[in-house]
């Protein structure tokens, strides 16, 4: 893969650890030296000390180690960092090499093999020479040990096999083979650790000391190469802090470099390496906002040192790969947990370094100049460092180790550039820019930057463009395209749907292309005039089968092959329609469609408007307009086709109006009717077919905001309603029935009276031209009313009785006959309401009618509806009352005693009532009179007028007493007086409150006259009635009163036998004139002492008229005179 | 001094855009578009928290190689993009703030006159000439 020149080498990018070597291992036959190196490499998770670990051979070579200098003084260094240095650090040469040797302490053959030990360690040593490696030996022992301290023979073997080793008490080790392998292997490690630490330690102190040797002039290569050892020694040793010290130290001293033009890839390739561990090692810490700054330093200190011009495109890739990586050492920190914002995201570098690969390529086709183009590949290679890769970071390959300012071989530099920049051709930048920007839209993605990623989606697009990968370019355009749509930003829809149409010319992609045309030449494209109308030729020869012009602009070796393509379309026969959905987009001709009206009568033509307009700037023509409607019979009549004679063909900016008309069927009647679509249909049979659709009632996707504009435009200047007509773009109409011509009037005389049979006199005219035919008439209770309503309003139209509750509240579809142009027809309907208060009635007159409209015979189905509210009371007021014959109100009857029944009837109606008769319904209680006669008949009530009756009843003797006993009913029969006399009665029933009766003992009644004369004799006969079943012993005395002189018995003691009678005759003689107090008659029954005389008195008269004296002609007072 | 000047609806679609002639137009274009992610981001942002005692001025929306990016954003949520070249260093805060105060107060006179139809974009001298006033001149 190209560019790989520019990738960090792996050794750099690497978390360095400390290189322990482990010797003696045989992890390929031995089962436990397999088992202890799995325990050494498995598992090494992060709580392990980072050591890498290797298996190398006893005898295995170390890199030599070169002799040391003692002294720099005329030492010029070749270049800063040699290519191997830091993998030989890593993976080459160890900080301490292991040696695993299996003894036991108790080993029979103890001398023989600590002799063998020892000559192991002698080879591992003589291959480290001159290197400060440590060697350590581990004892790999089955049995396991004693604590230190108490197996003597252990700790004086291992004294004696140190010493014959040279070793330190502290790096000979022992491994029992035992159960607990991972944990000694742990222990071990941890020792090892130790002991590569203190190598890297020395190392640094090693390269430290160097530095005394330097100077300033001839060694400032040095200078940076040793801080960067320190540097790295330090993050072997895992000191990262003072590993970013150094690095950073490095970092200025890579920037003190005198550079110039031959050593500029050195200096930043050096200084990228540096900026990179500084950068990761900031993430590491933690402090990212470090990171950035270290970066845009170190981007600052760069941008500038471009180096030679000829090979201006290695800056630039250069500079991309330095995004590139931090970009990736960013996103490496979030995933480990750091979080990044809006404005500070990993996207961002990877866009700058796609931007700077776009420069690169920008630069490398600037080398296809024909010097270089038609140059061959210089030979020998000058680029060929005969497989051993280069010494130095960062030189060229023709003159590697050369520090001279000026090349030292003029015509060598000559072909090595020549063959940098002819490999620089062959490079795949659009690969790699688009591997870039996808990386940048994943993490803007991410950060919530929709428009940032919509951008750079375009700028991909426009590179697979340049690819020549036009599906993938097309694919991604197209799916950016909406976004930019939406947000109205025309410029930048415009500079895609340009790149997006030469896309579509060259794959030769018909539909595409018309698409794309079609929005550039739209109202949203801001192309300039002559563009347009270079597109809207083509796009014309697309639509007559030709082959359209090259966009300008494209690649001229893609052209051609695009034309041959395009060609071979045309051939093709068939396919020659397209259907085009242009709602979502901005197209050429803007279409609006509506209803004039929001309903149309049955009778009365549909009408609807299509309004086209093109924005192109020539005249297009279209050979049919089509509106389909949502029911489909009705297309046929919404059609406009080229007839021939006239072309129709819109005008640059001109509206054009189409009128289409229909007459709706009658099954339509209450349903809507709505416009599914536009068609358009562009070219003709000859050529190709292009079906311009709308969806709905056309406009499109800028439609929305235009009519927004309009309508605040128009608001402000107060032309508001013709903004409302302007703007309402009804797809929406409603089918309503027909107007009816009849007059339905209502005559009736509220309010109603319960329980009457209301008349309601409907009166239907008919203003039809023709015969009415079906009239029905529905009539009754308007449904949607309080539910107890239907239960107590009966609707009939038979007014001569009385309807019972089994008649409806809602009367349907009563045949009413036909009617002819002016007949008059009446009909009579009759609601009995049962409860008071206010009704709506509902009366709908439905008809039907034959009309005619625009030459079509329709049967149009009409109806009128007609309602009135009726307010129902209650006629009259009816109380009833007992009394006694003394009419003194009564709260007991007295059983076998007469007494009176009073009823008043209060009429509250407005109208005048009939009562026609009244009549009593007894219960208990019977009449005292024998034929009992109502004295109500044929009266009449006005308003306010009050009607009495008076009825004298007596309850029979043989009745239990001490009880609340019903009465019976009193029935009313009326009508309203003015309604005909064989009009139905009405019956009211009014309950007779119930009474309490009770028993007397004893009961008397008085026969006297009516009347007296003043000195005339008045006979009184007092009647003594014992009701009970034993003798009762009565006295009787009679009190003196000054009106009256009496004969009789004064006082008197009697007996009276059960149920017979005793009577009293006493003679009064009126002295005066007037009411008169009649004598008390005092009774007592001293059996009896509970009875008084107060209870007898209310059966007594109390007083009677007294007249005076008559005067006759032979009276002495005549003669006095 | 700006080298693009633009001022975008509440709806995010340009009313005014004006760059610095010499350079590639398009760029500035998806430049200011781009910028409106961030504002969107600030403006829901600062809507949280404080209501409606917002600071018009919403600084440095992002750094790219070549341009800073400034934003404002006026209660009706008309937002003004200012980029500067990042080379320009001499530019501070203030001044680009009172740039902003400058094209807010002669975007309100646009918004002012009777004729204007507030959403159309803006075609009006006055404006033009204080936007011109800000930019780079390029002789």
């Amino acid at each position: 893969m190209a560019g790989s020149q520019w990738e960090l080498p792996p050794e750099l990018c690497c978390r360095p650890m400390a290189f322990v070597a482990l010797t003696g291992l045989d992890v390929v036959y031995n089962a436990v030296h397999r088992a202890i190196w799995d325990a050494f490499c498995a598992n090494r998770r992060a709580d392990r000390v980072p050591i890498s670990f290797k298996v190398l051979p006893g005898d295995h070579e170390y890199p030599k180690c070169r002799t040391k200098r003692t002294s720099y003084e005329w030492y010029i260094p070749k270049g800063i960092l040699k290519t191997g240095w830091m993998n030989k650090h890593l993976n080459l040469v160890p900080a301490l090499v292991v040696l695993f040797y299996e003894l036991d302490w108790d080993d029979p053959q103890w001398k023989e093999k600590q002799s063998e030990c020892a000559t192991k360690v002698e080879i591992v040593r003589t291959s480290l020479q001159g290197r400060n490696t440590k060697v350590a030996v581990v004892l790999i022992q089955k049995k396991t040990p004693l604590p230190p301290g108490e197996d003597l023979v252990a700790s004086e073997r291992a004294q004696a096999l140190c010493h014959s080793c040279d070793l330190s008490g502290k790096s000979l080790f022992v491994l029992p083979h035992t159960d607990h392998l991972v944990g000694y292997i742990i222990r071990l490690e941890n020792a090892f650790y130790e002991h590569a630490q203190t190598y890297y330690y020395t190392e640094i102190r090693r390269v430290k000391s160097h530095k005394e040797f330097l100077n300033k002039t001839t060694h400032q290569l040095l200078f940076v190469r040793h801080q960067f050892k320190i540097a790295f020694f330090s993050e072997l040793k895992q000191d990262t802090q003072n590993a970013l010290k150094y690095y950073r130290t490095a970092y200025s001293l890579v920037h003190e470099l005198r550079a110039h033009e031959t050593n500029m890839l050195e200096i930043k390739t050096m200084a990228g390496f540096i900026n990179y561990k500084i950068c990761r090692l900031c993430f590491q810490h933690n402090t990212p906002l470090d990171a950035i700054a270290q970066f845009r330093k170190h981007i600052d200190l760069c941008k500038k040192k471009i180096g030679s011009a000829e090979l201006a495109f290695e800056h630039s890739a250069w500079m991309s790969k330095q995004f590139q990586s931090f970009g990736e050492l960013f996103d490496e920190a979030i995933k480990l947990g750091l979080t990044a914002i809006q404005t500070q995201n990993p996207g961002f570098y990877y866009q700058q370094a796609a931007c700077y690969s776009q420069d690169r390529k920008q630069l490398a086709l600037q080398l296809s100049t024909p010097k270089i183009a038609g140059a061959s590949y210089p030979s020998p290679d000058p680029l060929d460092t005969q497989g051993a890769g280069l010494d130095f970071y960062g030189q060229r390959p023709w003159r590697q180790g050369q520090q001279s300012i000026d090349p030292p071989d003029a015509e060598k530099e000559k072909t090595g550039i020549l063959a940098l920049q002819i490999k620089e051709r062959d490079v795949p930048h659009s690969e790699l820019i688009i591997a870039l920007l996808s990386n940048a839209v994943a993490q803007f993605k991410k950060y919530k930057c929709p428009r940032m990623k919509s951008h750079l989606m375009v700028q991909m697009g426009e590179e697979y463009y340049h690819a020549k990968d036009y599906t993938k370019a097309l694919k991604l355009l197209d799916y950016v395209m909406c976004d930019y749509r939406t947000e109205r930003w025309w410029g930048l829809l415009t500079a895609i749907l340009t790149t997006a149409l030469r896309c579509a010319y060259l794959m030769a992609s018909i539909k595409d292309y018309v698409i794309y045309c079609m929005e550039l030449l739209g109202r949203a494209s801001t192309l300039k005039e002559e563009q347009k109308s270079r597109i809207e030729k083509n796009l014309i020869k697309v639509l007559t089968n030709e082959v359209p012009d090259a966009e300008p602009e494209c690649d001229p070796s893609s052209v051609s092959a695009a034309r041959s393509l395009w060609n071979d379309r045309m051939a093709l026969a068939g396919s020659n329609e397209l259907t085009i959905e242009v709602q979502d987009y901005i197209p050429f001709i803007q279409c609006k469609a509506k209803f004039q009206s929001p309903s149309f009568h049955v009778d009365q033509p549909v009408q609807l408007q299509v309004f086209l307009r093109a924005d192109c700037p020539h005249p297009v023509s279209f050979g049919k307009l089509a509106v389909s409607l949502s029911n489909q019979e009705y297309n046929q009549w919404c059609v406009a086709e080229w007839s021939g004679q006239e072309a129709m063909s819109l005008l640059p900016g001109k509206t054009t109006c189409y009128n289409f008309s229909f007459v709706a069927k009658t099954e339509d009647v209450g349903k809507k009717i709505e416009m599914t679509g536009i068609e358009v249909m562009l070219g003709g049979d000859s050529g190709r077919c292009v079906f311009v659709s709308w969806r709905g009632a056309g406009g499109d996707a800028a439609s929305a905001h235009e009519a927004l504009q309009a309508s605040r435009c128009s608001r402000r200047w107060g032309r508001n309603i013709e903004a409302r007509q302007e703007l309402d773009w009804d797809s929406l109409t409603m089918i309503i029935s027909r107007v009816p011509k009849i007059s339905v009037q209502l005559s009736h005389q509220p309010p109603a009276l319960t329980n009457e049979m209301y008349c309601i006199k409907l009166t239907v005219q008919s203003q039809e031209e023709a015969m009415a035919k079906d009239v029905k008439l529905t009539a009754g209770l308007k449904p949607g009313q309080d539910a107890n309503l239907g239960q107590t309003t009966h609707v009939t139209l038979d007014g001569s009785k009385v309807c019972d509750d089994s008649a409806p509240s809602l009367l349907p579809d009563v045949p009413l006959g036909e009617l002819k142009p002016g007949e008059k027809l009446e009909k009579c309907v009759y609601v009995k309401c049962v409860s008071t208060g206010p009704r709506v009635f509902l009366f709908h007159v439905a008809y039907s009618i034959d009309t005619t409209v625009e030459g079509r015979q329709i049967m149009c189905k009409c109806h009128k509806d007609e309602t009135v509210t009726i307010e129902t009371l209650v006629p009259f007021e009816v109380s009833v009352k007992f009394v006694s014959t003394k009419f003194e109100p009564l709260d007991r009857v007295s059983v076998d005693i007469p007494f009176l029944l009073m009823t008043d009837i209060l009429s509250s109606s407005p109208w005048p009532l009939l009562l026609t008769s009244s009549s009593l319904q007894l219960l208990t209680v019977t009449s005292n009179t024998p034929q009992l006669q109502s004295q109500l008949q044929e009266v009449v009530l006005q308003t306010g007028e009050c009607a009495s009756e008076c009825f004298c009843l007596r309850c029979p003797p043989q009745t239990n007493i001490n009880n609340t006993v019903a009465t019976g009913q009193y029935l009313l029969s009326w009508r309203r007086n003015s309604s005909s006399p064989d009009s139905p009665l009405i019956q009211t029933i009014v309950s007779l409150p119930h009474v309490v009766l009770e028993m007397v003992p004893l009961y008397i009644h008085a026969d006297l006259p009516s009347f007296g004369r003043v000195r005339e004799s008045l006979p009184v006969r007092y009647h003594i009635e014992n009701r009970t079943a034993l003798v009762q012993e009565v006295e009787m005395a009679v009190e003196p009163s000054d009106a009256f002189m009496f004969s009789g018995l004064k006082q008197v003691r009697l007996r009276i036998l059960p149920s017979s009678e005793q009577e009293m005759l006493y003679n009064y003689y009126p002295l005066m004139a007037g009411y008169q107090t009649l004598p008390q008659l005092n009774i007592s029954l001293p059996r009896c002492p509970t009875f008084s005389t107060q209870a007898l008195k209310r059966f007594l008269p109390q007083r009677i008229f007294v007249k005076p004296q008559g005067r006759q002609l032979d009276d002495a007072s005549i003669a006095a005179a | 001094m700006a080298v693009c000047i633009a001022v975008i609806a509440k709806e995010n679609y340009p009313l005014y855009i004006r760059s610095v002639p010499t350079q590639n137009e398009l760029k500035f274009h998806y430049t200011v578009h781009t910028s409106l992610d961030v504002v969107e981001e600030k403006i829901s942002a600062v809507g949280k928290a404080l209501g409606d005692q917002r600071e018009l001025y919403l600084g440095l929306l992002y750094p790219t190689e070549d341009y800073k990016v400034y934003g404002y954003v006026t209660n009706s949520k008309v937002k003004f993009v200012i980029v500067v070249d990042s080379s320009n260093t001499s530019l501070r805060d203030n001044e680009i703030r009172s740039m902003f105060r400058k094209l807010h107060n002669s975007f309100t006179d646009v918004m002012c006159n009777p004729f204007h139809n507030p959403g159309d974009t803006i075609q009006s001298k006055a404006f033009d000439g204080i936007v011109s006033g800000m930019m780079v001149q390029t002789a």
